[in-house]
């Protein structure tokens, strides 16, 4: 056999120097992980303790009104140990998570704790509601849409969704939180307006903190189908002559989530945010209503201690969609996804 | 067509930026003209729609939509700090951070990070918390919230900017940093600046205004619109219009919002504008008696692209039964058209047309037996680091037509593919099954595409410029593969090829083709000893440096796994 060659630059195989060091590749997603972990935890304590020092003039007055007499500032300065150096009030603080103890609310008299754990469930329902809402209803639809209008395919169906998704992507989740009450709750008369009683007080705030997420995750899914079906492994897959269903399910779907995850992280945990405002809406009695009152009446325990709750929570759905692009495509173990 | 389009602008942005002047001017004049309408009290509380009160009145008997509107005003300045603050402070830090020490540069970009992980709200209700409930503080904790992004994005944009020579030259040259950051950054980054300004104007506005509505912003007597949607909630039963018209005004600007951030996108986005294409196969009716004879006839194939481009023009040719037969010609040429609207598989964009083109009796331009389609064809691509998807095991990939079109179990699959991984040179077939495709090198997945694409025993093997992204000693080895594979199972190759070298080595006849047309047929022989005759092929065996002497005999050892 001769083999009559042209002389060709050598393409080196990529190898990274990292992953040949490290040899499971969870093991290293784990490290790195706990180090962006420990710093997020470490800003999120910084920042909540940060709260009192920070305010304007004697915390204690601002707290208590210009009226306070002298005696009640006094108490109100050791409660919030105002009489020690900023380090030592740093330390106290730190003790306190450490042993779990949040403090006392000033209004309730009763420990910050407990209050949390009374309002977490309304919130963590409602959020985490909603985030399965968006994966399972915006995924499907964008993928679906971007087949269906691949390639300039069906002029229409693109237009109409388009103009459609992008303009219910840019409701303000509490803008479609009272249109929803005002529709399904005034005028049908089908669903309660708020209050927590039962499954049937979720469904509107579900509704409305998914609205606007579904539809702008939709449209980043419809482009990244684009982007997906274009690519080799895509032709490839086609020449094997497998099914449509085989084709979109097995073969675009886990690319799709992959990008579509490291694209909508911010989306999904900004719907945390949403949670928060729309509680107001609803008379949800969650942490996003108790920590907003919290901050018109100055109760500084209460408001340090659902801070970190809500920053705990964006962190762990952080981690959450981390993990979850880890499984569907290893290779996102070495890299970090929010850079 | 296509410069027009780039310069002007596109329809969103022009749309998003006329919603934003209707905005300007109602913020300019709903104040001066309004102002009395929106907050005289007057007895007629909660009035129905009328001609004077379109959207009725609220519990003090002020007009709905003149509230609504004056309430622009505060609500688009509110804004336009908050944004303000945003960039300033946000693409300051970005931008310094370059102009620093790296140390110092590597910390802050890692706490920006953490930062920007964490939803701009949790930010907001600290600032809040600080400040108390005001409207000054809802402006501040917006604009604090959003310095982390415009900060981590300048740092982004920049990264690639400060390697370059004249940054380099400036810093030699002793210009201060201060200097270098205001002439030499901040104009190379200004478009994509846009985009995000646009987008953080629109998103402070609907932020400040979440603020105000929960109480935490704007407080009474003043407004804006998150500040009416508050007070219209507890009038939602009795004066629903109340609740409507600030709704309506948020809607709008958020909508906005979302178009001028569209359009901003598209215009620096080159990928924006992508014309719409048609496709599909035009079937003329096979007219002309062929060479029964051949495993594969095509006749008169021409393809043509969305926009009347004709890429391939009436190009015929067969192969007989275990021929290898070379397509040979410069890129652009239409040779990987050809071979893919064989194998039907030409992108969406181009319409592929001819009077004959079959494999044995597989009529494949009107066949909808998927399954024949992949039994009697076996396909190889150019870049192996492409083909395989890479979220799936190389196993998955390399059993599928064996599982799908076989009807093998799992199982059989596997093992079937390990034998077939085993005969192309492949150490640890089990291993390397198991893997994704990111663990290997290049030849050791071009070899599993060639061991996938045997498994159905294929009369006919595609191969679309196999080797051409391997490496010299690689590309040995893949040839002798294919050499094999003819010889020990007779499959009949159209090897695909610019690389006239390769060709020559491989193939019983060549076709040369330039510009979408063959324009020379020669056997291997009449290539090797250089009788052809085309100008063009001449050409291409002259740009063709020959190494006749024998090629090193191709290592055991090539394309392992990294």
């Amino acid at each position: 056999m001769t083999e009559t060659l042209r002389a060709r630059q050598a393409v080196p195989a990529p190898v990274s120097g990292v992953r040949a060091l490290l040899k499971s590749p969870w093991g290293a997603f784990a490290l790195r992980r706990l180090g962006g972990l420990v710093l997020s935890l470490a800003l999120l304590i910084l920042l909540t303790f940060l709260i009192v020092p920070l305010i304007p003039g004697d915390p204690a007055i601002a707290i208590l009104g210009p009226g306070a007499t002298a005696d009640s500032i006094a108490i109100m300065r050791e409660k919030l140990h105002l009489d020690v150096p900023l380090w030592e009030q740093f330390g106290i603080y730190l003790q306190g998570l450490g042993s779990l103890d949040l403090g006392t609310s000033f209004r309730y008299s009763t420990p910050v704790l407990t209050t949390i754990f009374t309002k977490l469930p309304y919130t963590a329902t409602i959020a985490f509601g909603s985030i399965a809402v968006v994966l399972i209803v915006a995924i499907p639809l964008g993928m679906a849409i971007g087949v269906v209008t691949r390639g300039g395919r069906r002029p229409v169906v693109g237009t109409v969704f388009g103009a459609v998704a992008g303009f219910l992507a840019s409701f303000p989740a509490y803008v479609a939180a009272t249109l929803l009450v005002l529709v399904f709750a005034i005028w049908l008369k089908v669903l309660p307006p708020g209050g927590a009683g039962g499954p049937a007080t979720f469904v509107l705030p579900i509704a409305a903190l998914a609205l606007g997420p579904t539809f702008a995750v939709a449209r980043v899914v419809r482009q990244e189908t684009f982007g997906v079906l274009q690519q080799d492994y895509m032709r490839t897959a086609r020449g094997r002559r497998i099914s449509r269903a085989r084709l979109y399910m097995r073969h675009a779907l886990p690319n799709l989530m992959a990008s579509t995850l490291t694209l909508t992280g911010l989306i999904l945990s900004g719907l945390l945010g949403g949670a928060i405002i729309i509680e107001t809406v609803f008379s949800l009695p969650g942490l996003g209503l108790e920590v907003i009152q919290a901050i018109i009446y100055r109760d500084f325990p209460v408001i340090r201690g659902i801070i970190l709750t809500i920053g705990v929570i964006a962190i762990f759905i952080n981690l959450l969609i981390d993990i979850v692009l880890g499984l569907i495509d290893p290779r996102t173990l070495g890299a970090s996804n929010h850079d | 067509m296509t410069k027009n389009r780039k310069r002007s602008l596109p329809s969103s942005l022009i749309w998003g930026l006329a919603m934003f002047g209707v905005l300007v001017i109602i913020a300019i004049v709903a104040p001066i003209f309004l102002s009395g309408a929106a907050n005289s009290l007057s007895p007629e509380s909660h009035a129905d729609p009328s001609a004077a009160h379109w959207f009725g009145t609220d519990d003090l008997g002020r007009d709905i939509i003149a509230r609504s509107l004056v309430a622009t005003r505060l609500t688009i300045l509110m804004s336009l700090g908050a944004t303000a603050l945003s960039v300033v402070v946000g693409v300051l830090i970005g931008g310094l951070v370059w102009v620093g020490p790296r140390r110092l540069r590597e910390t802050v970009l890692r706490i920006i990070d953490s930062t920007v992980a964490f939803p701009a709200l949790i930010l907001a209700l600290v600032i809040a918390a600080i400040l108390g409930p005001a409207a000054s503080s809802a402006v501040i904790a917006i604009g604090v919230a959003g310095i982390p992004s415009f900060a981590r994005i300048t740092a982004n944009m920049v990264a690639p900017i400060v390697g370059r020579d004249f940054m380099n030259t400036s810093k030699l040259l002793g210009v201060p940093p201060w200097q270098l950051f205001t002439r030499h950054l901040l104009p190379n980054i200004g478009g994509p600046l846009l985009v995000l300004i646009a987008s953080s104007f629109a998103l402070s506005l609907l932020e400040i205004s979440s603020l105000s509505f929960v109480g935490l912003g704007v407080q009474s007597p003043d407004y804006d619109w998150g500040r009416l949607l508050n007070e219209g909630l507890p009038a939602i039963y009795s004066q629903p219009l109340q609740v409507l018209a600030p709704s309506v005004m948020l809607i709008f600007a958020g909508v906005a919002a979302m178009l001028t951030g569209d359009g901003l996108a598209q215009r620096f986005d080159p990928w924006g504008n992508q014309p719409a294409a048609s496709r599909g196969t035009k079937r003329k009716v096979s007219s002309t008696a062929g060479n029964s004879q051949a495993l594969v006839e095509v006749q008169d194939l021409t393809i043509t692209a969305t926009n009347g481009a004709v890429l391939v023009k009436e190009v015929s040719f067969d192969i007989v039964p275990g021929e290898i037969v070379g397509l040979v010609g410069e890129s652009g040429s239409g040779k990987s058209m050809t071979a893919m609207a064989l194998a039907q598989l030409n992108p969406d964009s181009v319409t592929v047309d001819a009077s004959l083109m079959r494999i044995g009796d597989l009529n494949v331009m009107s066949t909808r037996n998927r399954g024949r389609l992949a039994r009697e064809i076996g396909l190889v691509y150019q870049d192996p680091g492409t083909t395989f998807n890479p979220a799936l095991r190389i196993g998955t990939q390399v059993t599928e037509v064996a599982r799908v079109h076989l009807g093998f179990s799992r199982l059989k699959a596997r093992n079937g593919l390990v034998e077939g991984l085993r005969d192309m040179r492949i150490v640890n077939p089990e291993l390397v099954m198991q893997q994704r495709p990111f663990q290997l090198s290049g030849g050791m997945l071009q070899r599993a595409i060639i061991a996938s694409s045997l498994v159905t025993d294929p009369r006919l093997i595609i191969a679309d410029e196999p080797t051409t992204a391997l490496d010299v000693t690689v590309q040995a080895e893949v040839l002798r593969q294919f050499k094999r594979i003819n010889r020990e199972k007779g499959a009949a190759i159209l090897f695909i090829s610019h690389d006239i070298g390769v060709v020559q080595a491989l193939c019983d006849r060549v076709l040369v083709m330039k510009r979408g047309e063959i324009v020379e047929r020669l056997t291997g022989e009449q290539l090797a000893t250089g009788k052809v005759s085309h100008p063009y092929t001449r050409e291409l065996l002259a740009a063709t440096p020959k190494f006749d002497v024998a090629v090193a005999r191709p290592s055991q050892k090539s394309g392992g796994a990294s």
